[in-house]
């Protein structure tokens, strides 16, 4: 084996080393993340912690309040995306004419998933919160959400559906099917895994997000379980968020705020693993 | 051209007349002006790129697809232009049933796939529908290789079988006439074979439009062939008489395998 050859060898064993380092570095520092949250909230997330409200003992805080305030949140974010960004999709894709109007939606849509979170916070407070004033009941958090993630949904039911081969819709309009039996029985049966998989995935951008809820004005402290989409509530996010910014005060909240992103990490783990399982299952062949 | 055919047996199914199409600023079809009849084959052949597939698609108007279209002239369905405002092309459609090249079933059972048709127009009855299933798939030639498996995707079929299916979906809504867009040319030899035959046996009762890259499979079962070259009609007629006695030099070069 000649110089030349050895160097290029050497090279090649370097470079595979850098990339595997590179590919490490992101395992590395979630690594650091858990065993940091783990050991924060040892002895402090425990099934007490899941079941009991907030407290000004921290001992006897717990994070009830907040995994109902999410969940609820989602119930609200998830029909509204699905039927605007859906719906939005479709008439892109299956009814707007490839021309300026439809060129102008899609850049507008683009551009909508550019504007930063605090600034849809913003939008939420003046359209939900003050003008329609919802205030900041989980009605306004879910529809001010609902917009941050809208283009996500948008973008990847377009995916969803653009994936969709002609010949498919072809073999349909060719038996005198009309534009909505089209999308009705070839377009969206065949869609539907992707649309789904986007939204969850949007979903769970939804309930880690904390900005615009913070410019919505959501309380510090609520010492009320929400039941209708009326009552003011908190979310994981935020009560991390005020928990790490009581830390100096109270020491004991960086072990609850630490208890409580295990808890958020887990749900945002098994949203996205239904995600991929739906994804999967469903993923079809042509 | 048109008075050199003799139609007196036939009815006439299509008049095109006249008929001029483009894409955009592109002029893909010329002046074409001739006769689909009754329940014969007629053939569509040429070379790549002449405008047979721009054609047949203008007799069910899937031609509309396409964004940038213009056409003048007409074709007269049953003695009505097709381009008319009050004819719908859902209603056009149901009537004129279409083949594509390529075996485009849906990822569906193969009962569905046959059904389908059916089912959007409105059909709900089981019995109905498994009596329309059967009737088609016999019609298509394909009842006796599928009927213990109606439930199974059609993708698990051959692309042959696929293609026999595609036939049976669009005969279960009864139409008028059948359009084949080279509907052999991803197929097999045998399986090329068992749609031909399957043609020549559905001719008795549907009206079948075909286009060809091959002219032997015109020669064997078309009554009449056109042949088109860079959007124009080069001739028309007979298919025994244009492979005898073709008239144009154009023709017998094409048909003589000099280009193409």
């Amino acid at each position: 084996m000649n110089n030349r050859t050895k160097t290029r060898l050497l090279l090649d064993k370097l470079a595979h080393k850098a990339f595997l380092l590179s590919a490490l570095f992101a395992l590395l520092i979630l690594g650091i993340l858990i065993y940091r949250m783990g050991t924060q909230s040892i002895g402090w997330l425990n099934f007490e912690f899941l079941k009991n409200n907030l407290s000004i003992f921290p001992e006897k805080s717990g994070i009830y309040g907040a995994i109902i305030g999410s969940l609820r949140l989602m119930a609200v974010i998830a029909p509204v995306t699905i039927i605007l960004g859906v719906s939005t999709a479709i008439y892109l894709e299956e009814y707007a004419h490839k021309g300026k109007l439809q060129s102008f939606i899609n850049m507008n849509i683009s551009n909508l998933s550019g504007v930063p979170s605090v600034i849809f916070g913003l939008l939420g407070l003046t359209v939900f919160g003050r003008m329609l004033n919802l205030g900041s009941s989980i009605l306004a958090g879910g529809l001010t959400m609902s917009l941050l993630v809208l283009p996500i949904v948008v973008v990847s039911s377009q995916e969803a559906i653009r994936a969709v081969p002609n010949y498919l819709r072809d073999a349909s309009y060719a038996m005198g099917a009309s534009n909505w039996t089209v999308i009705r029985t070839v377009v969206l049966p065949s869609a539907v895994p992707g649309i789904l998989t986007g939204t969850i995935l949007s979903l769970s951008r939804a309930i880690g997000e904390t900005a615009p809820l913070v410019v919505l004005g959501i309380p510090t402290l609520i010492l009320k379980v929400p039941t209708s989409v009326m009552d003011d509530f908190t979310t994981l996010p935020i009560q991390i968020y005020y928990w790490t910014l009581d830390t100096v005060l109270t020491p004991e909240y960086a072990n609850l705020a630490a208890a409580t992103s295990i808890v958020l990490i887990i749900m945002l783990f098994l949203m996205n693993s239904f995600a991929i399982y739906i994804r999967n299952k469903f993923q079809k062949r042509y | 051209m048109k008075n050199l055919i003799n139609n007196k047996e036939n009815k006439v199914i299509y008049d095109v007349k006249n008929l001029n199409l483009w894409y955009g600023s592109d002029q893909a079809l010329k002046n074409l002006d001739f006769t689909i009849n009754e329940n014969e084959v007629t053939a569509i052949i040429g070379p790549s790129g002449c405008g047979k597939s721009t054609f047949i698609k203008t007799l069910n108007r899937m031609i509309e697809m396409v964004p940038s279209v213009k056409t003048t002239g007409e074709i007269l369905y049953r003695g009505t232009n097709l381009f008319d405002k009050s004819i719908g092309v859902e209603e056009l459609r149901t009537k004129v049933g279409m083949v594509f090249q390529k075996p485009n079933p849906f990822p569906k059972s193969i009962f569905e796939n046959v059904v389908y048709g059916a089912k959007i127009h409105g059909i709900r009855n089981k019995n109905q529908l498994m009596e329309i299933a059967e009737n088609s798939l016999k019609s298509a030639a394909l009842w006796d290789e599928v009927k213990d498996r109606l439930n199974d995707n059609a993708y698990g079929l051959s692309g042959g079988q696929q293609q026999r299916l595609c036939i049976a979906r669009s005969l279960a809504i009864q139409p008028d006439v059948l359009l084949m867009d080279e509907p052999t040319s991803a197929l097999d030899p045998i399986a090329t074979n068992r749609i031909e035959e399957l043609v020549e046996k559905l001719k008795k009762d549907y009206t079948i439009v075909i286009v060809t890259h091959s002219m032997h499979q015109a020669g064997r079962i078309s009554d009449k062939t056109a042949f088109f070259l860079s959007g124009e009609v080069v001739e028309f007629g007979n298919t025994k008489d244009i492979f005898s006695n073709p008239k144009d030099k154009r023709t017998e070069d094409y048909i003589t395998g000099r280009f193409g």
